[in-house]
């Protein structure tokens, strides 16, 4: 259902960008084309990791860690998973879907997303580049706090 | 064709590891298989017209005019702005940085550079759009909410604890990375 909508956003989009303007629109999907193929070598191999991860670890272990009674320890856990890692979200949602789908908890997972964006500590030093050492840190310690509420409130909304 | 072989280096590696895997372990054959296809499917059908629109949104989006808006003063409206800004986008967290530096370099306040920062990290439209379609409309459409409040109270705090010495060179050295 939610595909079909997607579906007729774009095509309508695309012919609105059409009419107006075929040379913005070739340019557009000319952009589309490019950035879909950059991501697909990254998706591709994620994908299998992530299936194979899934094929040894049951129902069981997942729901251990990561699940509805891991609690406190399991959001943080995936809190510091997600701080770790760098993968596109594009990539980590049907990942994060299928791990749902066996066993894992909804606030684990809520942690595991919200600090897999916000929280970078593959990408600190360069933010520090950026920015000076005081205020990445500050900024990446308050994202990783707010991830417990985020988990919180989603996994209560969610669980309602 | 080399170019091809290169970047997908490490895919061709992994997909050698997951058929070895298979063969050698028969027992995780049907449940990796299985998973796999089904990531796949939802790849497939979701990703295309989010790259479209995705597109159609660095096309159609006029940024120049927006960093415009976003002056220390432009009150709610340059909030605004920040957050349109930093959710019309797909790139990682660190693609945004640079873009950080533009806007410090053509006079954003430190405020709604954060607030750029955050939108771009977690509020980007075409990334929600996948949510949804992954995770549910409620699990997707609470976190976007979620994290709106999260991205304002963030940089709020971050204005309060730092002082205004900190804030300056912070903004200095942002707009000298601007190239």
């Amino acid at each position: 259902m939610s595909t079909i909508i997607l579906y007729s956003i774009a095509i309508t989009a695309l012919l609105i960008s059409f009419f107006n303007d075929r040379k913005k629109t070739k340019r557009a999907l000319k952009k589309a084309f490019k950035s879909l193929t950059n991501i697909l070598p990254q998706f591709l191999t994620v994908l299998l990791i992530v299936s194979i991860l899934l094929a040894f670890f049951n129902v069981e272990t997942i729901s251990k860690y990561i699940g509805e009674q891991s609690g406190l320890l399991g959001i943080f856990s995936s809190a510091i998973i997600g701080s770790i890692t760098l993968i596109p979200g594009f990539i980590a949602f049907p990942a994060a879907a299928e791990l749902l789908n066996n066993g894992a908890g909804v606030a684990q997972i809520a942690a595991f997303i919200s600090t897999l964006m916000m929280v970078g500590i593959a990408t600190l030093p360069l933010e520090i580049s950026f920015f000076g050492k005081k205020i990445a840190l500050i900024r990446n310690g308050m994202a990783f706090i707010f991830s417990f509420a985020a988990a919180a409130v989603i996994s209560w909304v969610v669980l309602l | 064709m080399k170019q091809v072989i290169r970047r997908y280096r490490n895919t061709i590696i992994m997909g050698v590891v997951f058929t070895l895997l298979l063969i050698i372990i028969p027992t995780i054959r049907d449940k990796a298989i299985s998973s796999f296809l089904n990531q796949m499917k939802t790849i497939l059908f979701v990703i295309p017209p989010i790259f479209v629109l995705l597109g159609l949104f660095d096309v159609w989006v006029p940024r120049e005019t927006m960093t415009q808006h976003l002056g220390r003063g432009s009150g709610i409206r340059g909030i605004i702005i920040a957050f349109a800004l930093g959710s019309a986008t797909a790139g990682p967290l660190y693609g945004a940085f640079p873009v950080a530096a533009v806007l410090a370099k053509k006079g954003g306040s430190f405020f709604n550079i954060l607030i750029f920062i955050g939108a771009w990290s977690t509020t980007k439209i075409p990334m929600l759009l996948f949510e949804i379609k992954a995770m549910g409309p409620l699990f997707a459409f609470t976190r976007f909410i979620v994290s709106i409040i999260g991205i304002l109270l963030i940089a709020q705090i971050i204005c309060i604890f730092i002082t205004k010495d900190d804030r300056t060179r912070s903004l200095e050295t942002l707009a000298s990375k601007y190239i």
